[in-house]
């Protein structure tokens, strides 16, 4: 079974092969910018299948995906499963539901199992950061793992559709200011977003939310931290805005909606002190009149159905290299225990 | 039997001794050092090379009992007391059952001479079942052999319960042992509040979980006059306001785990949960600081914080596996790491290993003068070993010290002059 003197490495040792090519996708950081380019490209090719009469490629015939999720998602799931049938994979979905007091053995033991399956790749979300991480380097290492959310930490597929929406829309990254807008402090889009957007050399990543919303030290993700919408907003080419959970008013994070949507609210007013031509983009669901105002989710600078068609492209993008890595090192592995 | 251990570094921090001599034993207790013409060993120990201390002294190691004994058993963590150098040991009290009552402390008492191994000193629950409701039968614990009583981290109703809590021990003097953790600030935390837990998503535990704490409590100490131990000092700030109270004469000690001068949060990048501990590994430039406090005596104790669990309790994301690092066998080898690195100097390192928590438990030992009981140490400055499971005795695997190379190890542990741990030699 498990090593004990086996030490997990760094996601970025983790997910790429010696190579450098992809086998796990788990995390943004430690990502060149080349690799985030290739599965932009790689993305923007399969865009071209989505819109064809039969949208499917045989890029993954013969393969199983299971998507194993620890934590409810409707979109997610969904647009990871259409991904996963595009490419002529077959698809398992499981919902696993993990109480509190669940250790490790349960996780362990489900992915032991599905493992025997012969499965080849398992999307992850789990409510614990480090959990795809700590799957990849610890469980199942030769099942490509895709990282569809872990805890706070990264949700890295979501971040480059975001990268392809904008790309698409705005080209080159290096004149660009992007404001993230909202509950930076629970979000790991947020995370994922600005180390990609880092990355791929944006001239500017901004983060705008009260100080309770904002994780300590944020400015060393690689960003510039505003607690006033407004100067946030000034000239952005970009504005990303975030769910925010009802549960935060709870946590004595905030008074109340209301005032967060005066405060934070992504509105026509608002949007007024971004660039002219500034896009508008919401990983979903949106709260309307919370975190962004009806006329702006549906406005013509609103992208956030183009997001939802471009996550389908970088997920049969990231499952495809990344299964691919994993075929090539097996198929290295039987080579050389010929030898 | 009349012992002598003969050509070793004798190091002993109660009297500043530290040269190349020998040292008499018979009966178990010392007889002293150097020449004794009328000294007839039945056994001499060529020791020419190694390094001899009084035996190390720990407080608030988990030694599982009872407890369920997948995790470990007083026979196996003894073993590795032991083979860490240590004579005594002082053991927390959130057992299974809670060690908050008289009968719980006598039996595990028993089992400790049953073991015949390291001695085992109970630290008791302060308050029933560890809940921090109701007072636990604190003189009845001091009667049955706790020295000290400890909430551990365990939080407390209220202030009030907490002040009548130390009135009560102070009534009885008995001194109150503490992990300084406001809950409320610490809730869901399980990694130092800074830029790298904030970039992996790890709920944080700031360094005012501490220091809010601490405030609290040494106000109280000072308003109850109660004897306190501050455990496990994590922050350089709440450093800070122990020596500020200390300066006052305030009657309290503290220590730090010896992780806690090793490591930094820099350890989270991998998401590895052996470096899931409480407190959490802090910043560098609390890891400075508290290596200062160990150097200039304002930290009275390295501790080693030892909690061994089962393979499974780590295997998990890091925020789901339990907290805690199996320690007793590799304090020594990173102990000699700081007089390496130029940090502290044997009598140091000797002083905050053996006397220093000595004096907390306040049941002698701690040093080498004639007449103490002969719980003693022989350390192989030279021996060069890996953790792994061959080479530890604790039930516990949970180090990320496992497959490292370390410098330094035990050869020879004496309890009361009883060789009760030899080898590597």
């Amino acid at each position: 079974m498990i090593d004990p003197a086996s030490r997990p490495g760094t996601p970025a040792q983790v997910q790429l092969g010696d190579d450098g090519r992809l086998r796990h996708f788990i995390d943004i950081e430690g990502l060149p910018k080349a690799l985030l380019t290739e599965i932009l490209d790689t993305a923007d090719s399969f865009r071209g299948v989505q819109e064809a009469q039969v949208k499917k490629v045989p890029l993954l015939r013969g393969k199983t995906v299971a998507n194993l999720f620890f934590e409810n998602s409707t979109r997610t799931r969904a647009t990871f499963e259409l991904a996963a049938k595009r490419l002529s994979a077959d698809v398992l979905n499981l919902d696993i539901k993990t109480s509190s007091t669940a250790k490790g053995e349960t996780l362990l033991d489900t992915l032991q199992n599905l493992e025997a399956m012969q499965a080849d790749a398992f999307v992850v979300r789990h409510s614990d950061s480090g959990a795809a991480h700590f799957i990849a380097s610890q469980v199942t290492p030769r099942v490509a793992i895709i990282n569809a959310g872990d805890g706070r930490h990264a949700h890295p597929t979501q971040a480059m559709l975001d990268m392809l929406t904008i790309r698409r829309h705005k080209g080159d990254f290096s004149r660009l200011r992007v404001a993230i807008v909202g509950d930076i402090l629970h979000s790991r889009v947020a995370r994922s977003q600005i180390l990609a957007l880092n990355t791929l050399g944006a001239a500017e990543v901004r983060v705008v939310a009260p100080r309770t919303l904002l994780p300590v030290d944020v400015e060393a993700l690689g960003c510039r931290v505003f607690t006033r919408l407004h100067e946030g907003l000034a000239g952005v080419d970009v504005v990303i805005a975030l769910r925010l959970q009802k549960e935060r008013m709870d946590g004595a994070l905030l008074p109340s909606e209301g005032e967060f949507y005066r405060h934070y609210g992504l509105t026509r007013d608002s949007l007024a002190w971004a660039h002219p031509e500034a896009i508008v983009m919401h990983p979903g669901p949106i709260n309307r009149g919370v975190e962004i105002e009806s006329a702006v989710a549906d406005g013509s600078r609103s992208v956030i159905l183009d997001q939802v068609t471009n996550g389908i492209a970088v997920r049969m993008a990231v499952l495809s290299m990344a299964v691919s890595g994993q075929t090539r090192e097996r198929e290295q592995r039987r080579q050389e225990s010929q030898l | 039997m009349k012992l002598t251990l003969k050509g070793a570094r004798v190091i002993d921090p109660a009297s500043g001794i530290d040269r190349v001599t020998d040292l008499h034993l018979a009966a178990g207790r010392i007889v002293g050092l150097d020449a004794h013409p009328d000294f007839h060993a039945e056994k001499v120990l060529e020791l020419s090379g190694k390094w001899l201390l009084p035996g190390l002294v720990d407080i608030g190691a988990q030694l599982r009992e009872p407890g369920p004994r997948y995790k470990g058993s007083l026979e196996s963590e003894s073993a590795a007391a032991l083979a860490g150098g240590y004579t005594r040991v002082a053991v927390r009290p959130d057992t299974s059952p809670v060690l908050d009552s008289a009968s719980q402390v006598r039996t595990l008492h028993d089992r400790a001479q049953e073991v015949n191994g390291v001695r085992v000193v109970p630290l008791g629950a302060l308050t029933q079942g560890l809940e921090g409701r109701l007072l636990a039968n604190m003189a009845g614990l001091q009667g049955a052999g706790c020295v000290a009583l400890t909430n551990l981290r365990r939080p407390l109703a209220d202030a009030r319960v907490l002040r009548r809590c130390l009135e009560y021990a102070a009534t009885h003097d008995i001194p109150v042992h503490f992990q300084a953790q406001e809950a409320a600030l610490a809730a869901g935390g399980c990694a130092h509040e800074g830029a790298l837990a904030s970039r992996l998503g790890l709920p944080g535990i700031p360094e005012s979980a501490e220091t809010t704490a601490l405030a609290q409590w040494l106000l109280l100490i000072e308003q109850t006059g109660v004897r306190a131990h501050l455990a496990h000092l994590s922050t350089a700030r709440g450093l800070e306001m122990v020596s500020e109270a200390k300066a006052r004469g305030l009657p309290v000690t503290c220590d730090v785990t010896m992780a806690q001068l090793h490591w930094t949060d820099a350890t989270l990048a991998g998401f590895d949960a052996n470096f899931h501990l409480e407190p959490p590994l802090r910043s560098e430039a609390d890891r400075q600081a508290l290596r200062r406090g160990v150097a200039d005596g304002r930290i009275d104790a390295i501790v080693s914080g030892h909690l061994p669990h089962e393979q499974a309790a780590k295997l998990a994301p890091f925020a789901a596996s339990e907290p805690g690092m199996s320690s007793l066998e590799t304090v020594w080898a990173l102990g000699q790491a700081l007089v390496d690195e130029g940090v502290l100097d044997p009598l140091t390192l000797a002083a905050r290993l053996a006397l220093g928590p000595a004096r907390v438990l306040g049941q002698g030992g701690g040093g080498l003068a004639a007449g103490e009981a002969a719980d003693l140490a022989v350390f192989d400055p030279e021996a060069e070993w890996t953790p792994g499971a061959e080479t530890l005795r604790s039930a516990g695997l949970n180090t990320p010290l496992l497959g490292q190379p370390l410098k330094g190890r035990a050869i020879l542990t004496l309890v009361e002059g009883d060789i009760r741990h030899s080898g590597f030699l």
